[in-house]
């Protein structure tokens, strides 16, 4: 079912090369193998240098390893991003409504178009929340979406992240990684930029301040720290955006106002983009025994005297569970059919389903409703006999922690493998800013990569890499072939040239 | 700047500045054992480094007596000894690592590349006649870093509280090294014992070729105490590295409009002691009491800065 059928990004189903590839094919085939390959060497090089690390826990080795990078971008003509990008903002508006909603009025739930129990006995829906609108009705500020494709028009949503998406400084890092190693390439394309995606991010939190706010908002973002495999992400985008990384000890409640300690005394904090999750926020709301938070947050937060990015309890809009009613959000709020559609996903939890999924776990793949990262899941072809049998005994158990979907043929794109160049699985995620005035995207997101043949989990955890994702300016490809008239003296600056990368 | 931020880097420069110091104090000592066995109790050098290196408690609880191996073993890896050289550089790293966008590249770099080095250490490269080369590399790596913060950083607070670390360290190594042979420089004799001594006391801050050029004349322990207490030419000297705590702390008052503790007073009062201070009072004071007062008031001094700076 998955693997020969796939839809090739690059060479379509009928072997033709598709025209937003036209250049990359010509590239491919005029590069040797072994240019290709030291090149590899040396994006490698480049990213251990930089320090892009990504920790991986509980599997020895290296605490900071290196996400592999595959010099194959992966392409999008306009008309392509142009479908998704209205289809994106689309459901991203009617998350933030659906939060709104549950969150306050429940008439969605009043009129029965989602099961109540679903949201509000979940257990990531969060009491705190009840009757408390955040600035500007915003939830969701940062989104990751997740999307797969099955054919030339053929796009799905496989997953949303509300939470705390990450992977935005690999699609920032990829693309400066090309231009570095690939500069003549780039010029022959006209490249959708990436590069101000740190500046609409602090756009969209300056915006997220409490109205109380005045001046200009004081922005910080809170990590958890060093050990988590994010870390590196979240001081390059404190760095490009100018703003303090914090911990928790870093910042302190007083009188219901957020404080940072600094050396030159307290000083007042108005918009915290969070990157540690909703338990952890503040030991008097959460998890007492948090360390990673800030007692009496919540209460100040409640105050209007500071801003989340994203809200907490924004999980129970991504829980796996919820997200079969997605499209019915988008119906109930928008009043709009879904651009993107759903892939088919059953739930366990329902007898008649169950069933369906337990008669067919050779095809389909099951996932923990509340798992993320690739683990604890099930691609049933691809499974032995034990491990389906032992699937269907955990379902049986716990039938409401799992869900499943069809094994779909993922899209595939050209990356370099050890014996040359072959097709592999892709993904891609890109992120939404949401605010009150708008939505803005940047054109692109990440495309993860299953390098092992076959495989089609394309999680950094579970061994997959990232492509550079170009999302190109027109449908036709900018110079044809020719190489770029100027010549490559001194004179030239570094960088990407007409390219705009 | 936030507190966390300017505590890493303040650490980062202090244990950086440690394993230079331990390794050049070792190198010293190696150098002594191999001259002073037959004019000295065999373990008297390694005795006095290890007080010089303020472990000496921690290193008698678990090695029997100060052999060579041991205290090598004890100053360069036993992950039990915050002070030793590969703790130290990791400690470094470590702070580094959370205060990364703090940093330049090319620090980040002369940390990371040193500490990726001495992870894949073969235990023989610190052993026998390999010692003195490794100890060389050790001070190369921190003159690198200290080279790059030196040349990429912009002069601004992050850079004030790096360099605030180095020569707050630097003040505290160079008078517990002098404490530590006071006795020899002090007693007035000038037999061959103490003469090895003094070079000793030079070389284990960089000072031998130095005193030459300043004095042009033959060791003399007055001189010599007079080098690293008063002479503000010599950079490690206890008056050069006070005039910069001092110039460092004012800078970051400055930038902050003004805004002073008792970091600043306590800084100032240290300096003018040196700056206006006579060598016949230190020696009438006795060299011991004197150093022993510069290196609890320097210990005091680093309270303050945390207080006020990082706790507050």
């Amino acid at each position: 079912m998955a693997g020969s059928a796939a839809f090739d990004e690059m060479n379509g189903l009928d072997g033709d090369v598709r025209g937003p590839y036209a250049e990359i094919a010509r590239w491919l085939r005029a590069t040797p193998r072994e240019q290709l390959y030291r090149k590899r060497e040396e994006a490698e090089l480049l990213f251990r240098r930089i320090g892009i690390t990504f920790a991986v826990y509980g599997e020895g080795g290296d605490p900071e390893r290196l996400i592999p990078f595959d010099l194959i971008p992966r392409i999008l003509a306009r008309s392509e991003w142009e479908v998704l990008s209205r289809g994106l903002t689309q459901r991203v508006r009617a998350l933030n409504a659906f939060l709104a909603d549950v969150y306050g009025a429940r008439e969605i739930l009043r009129a029965g178009r989602i099961p109540a129990k679903l949201v509000t006995g979940n257990e990531l829906y969060r009491e705190q929340m009840n009757g408390f609108t955040p600035p500007g009705g915003i939830y969701t500020h940062v989104c990751g979406i997740d999307l797969v494709r099955t054919g030339p028009e053929q796009f799905h949503v496989l997953e949303d992240n509300c939470r705390t998406p990450s992977g935005v400084s690999y699609m920032l890092e990829n693309r400066e990684a090309m231009v570095r190693l690939l500069p003549r390439l780039c010029a022959r394309h006209r490249i959708a930029s990436v590069s101000r995606y740190p500046e609409e991010l602090l756009t969209t939190l300056k915006s997220a301040a409490p109205s109380a706010c005045k001046g200009v908002p004081t922005v910080v973002l809170l990590t958890p720290g060093p050990f988590n495999s994010a870390y590196y992400e979240h001081c390059f985008l404190a760095d490009e955006m100018g703003v303090e990384v914090v911990e928790g000890a870093d910042l302190f409640v007083q009188d219901r106002v957020v404080f940072m300690r600094t050396t030159a005394g307290p000083k007042r904090v108005d918009v915290i983009y969070r990157r540690i999750d909703d338990e952890y926020l503040d030991p008097e709301c959460f998890l007492p025994e948090s360390m990673l938070g800030v007692p009496g947050l919540m209460a100040a937060y409640r105050a209007g005297h500071v801003a989340l990015a994203n809200a907490p309890g924004c999980g129970v809009a991504d829980d796996k569970a919820i997200y079969p009613y997605v499209p019915e959000m988008i119906r109930f709020y928008l009043a709009e059919e879904p651009l993107i559609p759903n892939v088919d996903t059953y739930l366990c939890e329902r007898e008649e389903e169950r069933k369906y999924v337990l008669a067919h776990l050779d095809s389909l793949v099951v996932k923990l409703a509340k798992g993320s990262g690739g683990y604890g899941m099930l691609v049933g072809p691809h499974a032995t006999r034990d491990m389906r049998e032992e699937f269907r005994a955990r379902i049986l158990a716990r039938p409401a922690d799992y869900i499943a979907q069809p094994t779909l043929a993922l899209s595939t794109c050209p990356t370099v493998a050890e014996q040359g160049i072959a097709p592999r699985h892709v993904d891609l995620r890109p992120f939404v800013l949401a605010s009150a005035d708008g939505i803005r995207i940047v054109p692109g997101g990440l495309t993860r990569v299953a390098l092992r043949e076959g495989s089609l989990v394309v999680n950094s955890s579970q061994g997959g890499g990232t492509k550079d994702t170009w999302v190109l300016e027109d449908d036709l490809v900018a110079a044809v072939s020719a190489e770029p008239v100027r010549s490559q003296s001194q004179s030239q600056s570094q960088g990407g040239g007409p390219g705009g990368c | 700047m936030l507190s966390r931020t300017a505590e890493s880097l303040f650490w980062l420069a202090r244990y950086t500045e440690r394993a230079g110091n331990v390794a050049r104090g070792l190198g010293v000592a190696i150098r002594m054992a191999g001259v002073a066995t037959r004019l000295n109790g065999e373990d008297a050098e390694w005795r006095s480094l290890l007080t010089a290196t303020g472990g000496d408690a921690g290193f008698y609880r678990k090695y029997p007596a100060p052999t060579q191996d041991a205290v090598v073993q004890w100053l360069v890896h036993d992950p039990d000894h915050p002070s030793g050289i590969l703790p130290c550089f990791e400690a470094a790293r470590r702070n580094a690592r959370a205060v990364r966008t703090a940093l330049t590249v090319d620090m980040w770099e002369a940390l990371n590349d040193s500490w990726n080095h001495l992870r894949a250490l073969p235990p023989e490269a610190t052993e026998g006649e390999r010692l003195p080369d490794f100890l060389g590399w050790v001070r190369e790596r921190v003159m690198l870093f200290n080279g790059a913060a030196q040349d990429t950083m912009l002069r601004e607070e992050a850079w004030r509280f790096v360099h605030l670390g180095t020569m707050l360290e630097r003040a505290d190594n160079t008078a517990r090294l002098l404490d530590v042979r006071h006795h020899l420089l002090t007693s007035g004799g000038e037999g061959g014992v103490d003469y090895v001594h003094w070079q000793a006391a030079l070389r284990s801050v960089s000072a031998l070729r130095a005193y030459h050029w300043v004095y042009h004349d033959r060791l003399d322990p007055r001189r010599i105490v007079e080098l690293l207490t008063l002479r503000p030419e010599l950079p490690r000297s206890l008056i050069a590295c006070y005039a910069a705590v001092v110039e460092l702390l004012d800078g970051i008052a400055l930038a902050q409009g003004g805004r002073r503790g008792e970091c600043h007073r306590l800084a100032g009062e240290i300096h003018a002691r040196l700056r206006f201070g006579r060598l016949d009072a230190i020696f009438e004071q006795g060299l011991h009491e004197f150093l022993t007062h510069i290196i609890t008031r320097t210990a005091e001094l680093g309270g303050e800065i945390e207080r006020f700076y990082i706790r507050a």
